[in-house]
């Protein structure tokens, strides 16, 4: 049998790949999206030179496609805080090697997010406003603090698992192959020896954060959701507001780290750690989640269509019927239904069907965000025909932007960091091989003990999932 | 009696002639009018050692009662029965001794740190004016009588170069019931709990003690979540960059006419409270060849439309004044009465109405033009 330090050498190499080897088809992908970034970059300084006048916002529509990126990318940027956080305080094993990646998702949305509450902004030379004028009677200001304090502490709860896999890029990149590598790592490893002591800090302090993180998270999308239901609009008019948002951010944020997972998984050989009972649990979790948006999605049309008060009918024709039918059905079936249905049939309940539930679930919460801010916004207040709004090309060339920006900052981190939580995977395997080790002797101790009666020789457990 | 309860008894005892000539200190600043903390200090100091002194007093006088009233009832009632008729005067007016001279203290110490102290803008005694409006829809038609696109809106936008497609004072056409249509011109409602200003992240659009909401386009971020938050759809943003006169560009900002307007802030009606404070109407009531429009002041009780007075509260409640989306709770300080022109004319299925136009942006060189 193999033994641990065999397969922690292992490991250790599928990590660091990445970091050793850069292919060309790396190169490719990169230039690719920093093209698409530049191009986003270049529509936006087009923007602030001539005002928002070069989007599709209107007086009447006064929130777009830059509202629904932020909402959206808030919302995913929940991947993270749940699947770090809550399994690692339930103790779900299993979580150890996906860990990592879904950290990074959080700080990645999360500043991609916020950069499209600045793009949306009409007068962003003014940002500085809102610190030195800022009302906290705001929902605004709700969101500015929400988000910083969840973007610091997803960076800091980054971090600090990651110190010690730091240390051992430290340790295994010589210094002259790159002199400025091994200088950002020997700093950000901030002199990690793997002392007993060292590693009970980092224990105390990895639970401080996880539990500390998960507050902060549920504030977070619930101020986010507060921008709209803190208005006087029939729409957004909802007490679960709050709690739909945060549902739906955790459902999007699984989905995206299931297809973030595939792809890392394909592109750097991690078959042997992200199996597919990682995806088939994220994906039970995933249709859990799903199960949730459908009863949240019940409970608010149903309240509202059953009473159908004055300017329900425009809300409900324009969003079942008419101009948005379209994107609602697409969010409903596509989106909330998929991974239900997909989970159920075990034909389905495969690596390749999880992840066509996940893009389906990340599509149709995109569509979702922008129907309720447009919807919301269309309802006509005063007797007037009410306005359509068609994004321009400058605003999906900033959207497009801010998808490659999230794709390029998560392609530079798996080339500079370990992707990969190596030391925690490592203890978990040791531990378990201890168990396995004892356990072995357990049974040939009762083995001889029993030879005599061989019918009470316990049967050894099988394992796998349940 | 076990030992925490007694320990709590004495507690209270020691306590209770300090609370007493707190509570008693506090009493006494507020009744005289002092505000902060200096005042209320320096007054708990007086009236405290005024009580001490007179306690001390008393109680060599009598402590073989005090003695005998510990045991029963504590420090608190001892005290006051200590304090007859004549020790209560002497208290007090020694009290006054110190209060007298507190109404300078506020301002002295802050002399002392060397604050500017501004000049008293409001004698308590003056009235602050509660703008208002009255649009009496009995008298318009939408300007169909004097066959022009309508007048109020035309002038507001020439008097506060509005750029295309703003309407400040906007004339919708609103479904009767039954059949026919009425006109309703309606401005920024000046609320008295405005949704926009709750939601301003940085106090861009605020309340003014008139009852007005301004907007100061030099702070505006151009976040729009004032715009969302409305619910008249009476907030209007630069999208571009807003054509400016030549003119205009010498005038300073001045953020109760709004010229000249900024890209990428929200501007709306101001009620022109600038004019009124000249002595002419508003640009709207002005224009208006009905006069169906009246401006005044809820606090004096008195509107004009340019030709005649009425009591705000009279006229309202004689002609069943109502506010616009009451339930709301958004408090409107424009008020209509009931009506459909027919005081001019006009008859309900008489619909329709001239497209409001922005001449004036024809002189002013570039600037965007964007749709509503």
């Amino acid at each position: 049998m193999e033994s641990v330090n065999d397969w922690q050498a292992r490991l250790e190499d599928t990590t660091l790949d990445p970091a050793r080897k850069t292919t060309r088809n790396y190169y490719a992908f990169l230039f690719f999206l920093l093209a698409v970034t530049g191009w986003g970059v270049y529509a936006y300084s087009l923007q602030v030179r001539r005002g928002l006048v070069v989007t599709g916002m209107s007086d009447r529509i006064s929130w777009g496609l830059y509202i629904t990126m932020f909402v959206f990318f808030i919302g995913i940027s929940h991947a993270g805080t749940l699947i770090s956080a809550i399994l690692r305080v339930s103790h779900a094993g299993w979580r150890t090697p996906v860990t990592r990646m879904a950290e990074f998702i959080t700080a990645v949305a999360l500043i991609t997010g916020a950069f499209f509450v600045i793009v949306d902004l009409g007068r962003p030379d003014r940002l500085i406003n809102v610190l030195v004028f800022g009302r906290w009677q705001s929902p605004i200001v709700w969101d500015v603090l929400a988000v910083t304090t969840y973007l610091t502490a997803s960076v800091v709860y980054l971090y600090l698992p990651m110190v010690p896999d730091l240390a051992f890029f430290r340790d295994r990149q010589a210094p002259w192959v790159s002199r400025p590598k091994h200088m950002l790592y020997r700093i950000l490893a901030i002199n990690w020896r793997g002392t007993s002591d060292q590693k009970r800090h980092l224990r105390r302090a990895i639970s401080i954060m996880m539990i500390l993180i998960i507050p902060i998270a549920v504030s977070v999308h619930t101020v986010v959701s507060w921008i709209f239901a803190m208005t006087l609009r029939e729409a957004w008019n909802s007490t679960i507001f709050g709690f739909f948002f945060v549902a739906g951010a955790i459902f999007s944020g699984i989905a995206t780290l299931i297809v973030v997972m595939a792809i890392l998984r394909r592109v750097y050989h991690l078959e042997e750690y992200i199996t597919p009972r990682h995806f088939l649990y994220l994906g039970y979790l995933m249709a859990a989640m799903g199960g949730v948006m459908i009863y949240a999605n019940l409970s608010e049309y149903i309240t509202a269509g059953f009473k159908f008060e004055e300017g329900t009918e425009f809300l409900f024709r324009q969003l079942f019927i008419d101009e948005f039918a379209p994107y609602f059905w697409f969010y409903f079936i596509g989106g909330l239904m998929t991974p239900v249905v997909f989970m159920f049939i075990r034909r389905l309940r495969t690596i390749g069907g999880i992840v066509t539930a996940a893009v389906f679930v990340d599509l149709g919460m995109w569509v979702e965000r922008y129907f309720i801010v447009v919807t919301g916004l269309r309802a006509p207040l005063l007797p007037y025909e009410p306005v359509n709004y068609a994004p321009t090309w400058v605003e999906w060339s900033i959207t497009a932007g801010g998808f490659a920006f999230f794709a390029l900052l998560i392609t530079l981190f798996v080339k500079a960091f370990p992707i990969m939580a190596v030391w925690e995977m490592t203890e978990e395997r040791r531990e378990e091989f201890e168990e396995m080790v004892e356990y072995e002797h357990e049974f040939d101790g009762e083995e001889i003990l029993a030879s005599g009666v061989p019918d009470s020789a316990p049967e050894p457990e099988t394992g796998g999932p349940p | 009696m076990n030992r925490s309860s007694r320990s709590l008894s004495e507690t209270i005892r020691a306590v209770g002639p300090l609370w007493l000539a707190v509570m008693s200190s506090a009493l006494l600043a507020a009744a005289a009018g002092i505000r902060g903390l200096p005042g209320l200090l320096l007054i708990t100091i007086g009236v405290g050692t005024a009580v001490a002194v007179f306690a001390r007093l008393r109680n060599r006088q009598t402590s073989q009662t005090v003695v005998a009233h510990d045991a029963t009832g504590g420090n608190l009632q001892v005290l006051l029965r200590m304090i007859d008729r004549r020790t209560a005067i002497r208290m007090f007016g020694m009290s006054a001794l110190f209060i007298g001279p507190m109404g300078g203290v506020p301002r002295a110490l802050e002399l002392l740190a060397g604050q500017q102290v501004p000049e008293e803008t409001q004698s308590p005694f003056s009235r602050i004016r509660q703008w208002a409006m009255i649009i009496d829809l009995r008298y318009c038609d939408g300007c169909q009588s004097v066959g022009s696109p309508p007048r109020c809106t035309a002038a507001c936008v020439e008097g506060h170069l509005l750029p295309e497609p703003m309407q400040w004072i906007e004339v919708f056409e609103d479904e009767l019931e039954g059949e026919g249509t009425r006109f309703i011109p309606i401005p920024c409602q000046h609320c008295q709990n405005p949704p926009c200003v709750n939601v301003c992240p940085v106090g861009a659009t605020f309340s003014t003690p008139e009852g007005l909401v301004l907007i100061d386009q030099e702070r505006c971020i151009g976040c729009r979540i004032c715009m969302a938050a409305c619910p008249y759809d009476r907030r209007f943003f630069n999208w571009g960059e807003p054509p400016v006169p030549p003119e205009a560009h010498l005038a300073k900002y001045n953020l109760e006419a709004q010229v000249p307007a900024l890209k990428g802030t929200v501007m709306k009606c101001d009620f022109c409270p600038d004019m009124v404070r000249a002595g002419t109407l508003p640009y709207c009531i002005q224009a208006c060849p009905n006069q169906a429009i009246y401006y005044g002041d809820l606090e004096e009780d008195i509107a004009t439309n340019g030709r005649q007075l009425v009591s705000m509260a009279a006229f309202s409640a004689e002609h069943n004044a109502f506010i616009l989306k009451e339930e709301l709770g958004t408090q409107p300080r424009v008020f209509y009465i009931p009506g459909h022109g027919e005081a001019v004319g006009r008859v309900p299925s008489r619909t329709g109405r001239l497209p409001t136009v922005w001449p004036w942006t024809r002189t002013a060189p570039g600037g965007d033009v964007w749709s509503r």
